[in-house]
């Protein structure tokens, strides 16, 4: 696929724009401060930001790239990637022709075990997305940042934020204290779900035990991929403690998690309930339904099979109506969106990837 | 210490206005006697699905436990079935061996460990039922524990709620090893119910954690693995002090079942130490830690610690305060604490009435 078409054409009115599904924005130095108030600067500063992880104020792997982005994601007047505006506009927004690009920071707010901590930072968060990124640039969309294992301050954040149109969902991430579709977690979804609101289900978080059931990789390569294993066990949590029995409305995107393991995940998974249901009477549907009704998939990174037809395969057992684009900008793995996709999809398809379903699934005002 | 005395005795007639207090007594279940106490549904579950625990294995614990159930040699009932199932040989070796005129029993049978928070509260009920019908009800000296599956706020607060004016119950049971810290405000319902209904909490050693048992991984000894119980219910006391639990509810009464006490001095030394320092980020401490521990916490004796001089037990006791110590005895297991004989220094009758009798009497709930 080498000539732009559609609804990629950079020259094409804005309502045929493309919707990017992860983007993700960086704070300038001391950007974040300002919005917290002074206790919590002052604990920040002497007390630190505690982690959900092992290490203080670092993660357990080195990310392969430094700000885990591509090299020529450094805004030239300086800061890190995703941390000016301006210079998405024109390495992201402009070129491909983007209507929206849904902000999705990786901070670690929502990770401290200090859960007024938590709660303070990803409030702080929240403001610093809206008026740093939002309201400059319109195009951006916040998440709504909750501190997930304080269910009652993370509603709160969530009902505060709801009826504010610089927040398109609500983040929350695949590596979590306990398996995501626990009864702790519910008041969130129902949350969500009465604010009409999504759920983006991003890549990484608050786990702190091994990010594998075989312990800890010795390399990152192999801890990078084992991202993908955790978005299955949270999609196979959701469904099989009855998640969207308990809230039919609600819609979980999972963001960089992949996708091409999806059906074959739920074939199994389809295979066990039709032996083991009695287990789990709130699993009133075959799983198979619930991934076809409550969860999309965001296709970066994209499946790259030998054969990129393929692909075409794994997106009609998935569901058209599944899949929504997305970039990752500013990381290493970023995809183009005219280069992501190597198998030729018509106008129609292509109107559902990249435009189309996403609407369906997030909160643009 | 060798001659018996008043509340040791037992009188002519013998009345629950004396005798002593046992906080720490362990029933075992006859064969199928729980699943009677379970509905269908729940019968059929267990049946097909088995119990969770939180543990690493099914069914069984991590490391084998030394004796078999736990238990002292001798205290297999001569009728038969396992030691503490029988409420007749609880009588005879136990309760009037000894002059007790209440045991609080203390069930380890996994139930609140259920990793199926509905599997959980249906066995916490049924394990509930289980000690009121077969234990309390034909010997009203054993009082009842609630069972609560602790992970399920909404559902711990229900079955709280629910045998809180049931005369059999005497208080709330927690274990030591959580899924989170156990001051951590997940547990916060559980404090409010318990206090609400003016209940105690006995944490008793033991629990729902799946990681490893010790800070260092996994012991290879199952003396090290015993052991580690102890800086379990340290970890908790902590948690609790730090995370303002005796802030938020000022009337919650804590036990300490089965983790020792030798070190409780130490310990408030340090966090006392430390909250001087590092007040500003627990704001929620309000006075020093070793405050909340005189006024909110309690120790059970059982294992008794047995210094080489025996006098420096009574140093121990006059830091943690007199009356913070209540006697157990862990019947049936094979560290079981005989009153008579686990304190190796001369206590005087008054000291001998708190430890045994008047500050159980000031915990628990015994109507």
């Amino acid at each position: 696929m080498n000539a732009p078409v559609g609804a990629l054409d950079p020259h094409a009115d804005q309502r045929l724009g493309i919707i990017d599904c992860d983007v993700h924005p960086y704070p300038k130095p001391g950007a974040l401060n300002q919005y917290l108030p002074e206790r919590w600067r002052n604990h920040v500063f002497h007390y630190g930001k505690f982690n959900c992880g092992i290490y203080a104020d670092r993660g357990t792997y080195p990310r392969f790239s430094p700000n885990t982005s591509r090299r020529d994601a450094w805004p030239p007047g300086g800061g890190a990637p995703g941390s000016d505006v301006a210079f998405i506009r024109e390495q992201l927004l402009a070129p491909y022709n983007i209507a929206y690009g849904v902000l999705e920071p990786l901070l670690g707010g929502n990770t401290s075990r200090n859960q007024d901590e938590a709660a303070a930072l990803c409030t702080a968060m929240n403001d610093w997305q809206a008026h740093d990124f939002v309201d400059p640039e319109p195009r951006l969309r916040a998440s709504i940042l909750v501190p997930q294992d304080d269910p009652a301050a993370a509603v709160k954040e969530i009902d505060k934020r709801a009826g504010d149109w610089r927040f398109a969902q609500i983040q929350l991430g695949s590596k979590t204290s306990e398996p995501l579709g626990r009864r702790r977690y519910w008041p969130i979804f129902a949350a969500a779900q009465a604010n009409g609101l999504s759920i983006g289900l991003h890549i990484g978080g608050t786990q702190s035990s091994t990010p594998s059931a075989g312990g800890w990789p010795q390399f990152y390569v192999e801890d990078h991929h084992v991202l993908v294993h955790s978005m299955q066990n949270q999609a196979a949590s959701l469904i099989l403690e009855g998640v969207f029995e308990a809230f039919p409305r609600l819609k979980v995107c999972l963001i960089e998690g992949g996708f091409a393991w999806a059906p074959s995940w739920a074939w199994r998974l389809d295979a066990h309930w039709a032996k083991m249901r009695d287990e789990v009477p709130q699993v009133k549907r075959p799983p198979s339904e619930y991934m076809r009704t409550n969860l999309w998939f965001a296709t970066q990174p994209v499946e790259e099979p030998e054969q990129p037809e393929d692909l075409r395969r794994v997106f009609e057992w998935i569901g058209w109506d599944r899949m929504v684009y997305s970039s990752d900008y500013p990381h290493w793995d970023f995809d183009d969106p005219h280069l992501a996709f190597r198998f030729q999809m018509s106008e129609q398809e292509k109107r559902l990837l990249f435009h189309d379903n996403a609407l369906k699934v997030y909160t643009f005002r | 210490m060798n001659a018996s005395v008043n509340v040791l005795d037992r009188p002519a007639g013998a009345a629950q206005t004396s005798g002593i207090i046992d906080c720490d007594v362990h029933p075992f279940p006859r064969p199928g006697a729980i699943e009677q106490y379970l509905p269908e549904r729940w019968r059929r579950h267990v049946a097909e699905y088995g119990k969770f625990t939180y543990g690493i294995y099914a069914g069984i614990g991590a490391y084998p436990r030394f004796q078999p159930y736990l238990s002292r040699r001798d205290s297999f009932p001569p009728n038969g079935g396992a030691p503490g199932s029988d409420v007749a040989f609880i009588r005879e070796q136990l309760l009037d061996r000894y002059n007790v005129a209440y045991g609080v029993l203390e069930p380890l049978l996994g139930g609140n460990a259920s990793r199926n928070v509905d599997e959980a509260a249906a066995l916490c009920a049924a394990m509930n039922d289980w000690q009121a019908y077969e234990f309390t009800d034909p010997e009203p000296r054993l009082r009842a524990s609630i069972l609560v599956p602790q992970d399920d706020p909404d559902a711990a607060v229900k079955e709280i709620d629910k045998r809180a004016g049931d005369w059999r119950f005497c208080q709330v049971q927690l274990g030591s090893k959580t899924t989170e810290p156990i001051g951590r405000r997940r547990y916060w319902p559980i404090y409010a119910a318990a206090q609400a209904n003016g209940l105690s909490i006995g944490l008793h050693v033991g629990g729902t954690f799946s990681a490893a048992p010790s800070a260092g991984g996994w012991p290879q000894f199952y003396i090290e693995e015993h052991h580690g119980l102890v800086h379990s219910m340290q970890n908790q006391c902590a948690s609790m002090i730090f995370e303002g639990v005796f802030e938020a509810f000022p009337n919650l009464k804590i036990v300490l079942i089965e983790g020792g006490f030798a070190w409780a001095p130490t310990l408030g030394w340090r966090l006392d130490a430390h909250w001087a320092k590092m007040r500003d980020e627990v704001p929620q401490v309000k006075r020093p830690p070793s405050e909340y521990m005189r006024t909110n916490l309690w120790w059970a004796t059982q294992p008794v610690e047995e210094p080489e001089h025996p006098e420096d037990l009574r140093q121990v006791f006059d830091w943690i305060g007199w009356d913070r110590m209540v006697y157990s005895s862990d019947y049936p297991h094979w560290d079981f604490d005989d009153p008579h004989q686990a304190f190796h220094f001369q206590m005087t009758e008054t000291e001998k009435r708190q430890v045994f009798r008047e500050n159980a009497l000031s915990v628990y709930t015994f109507r």
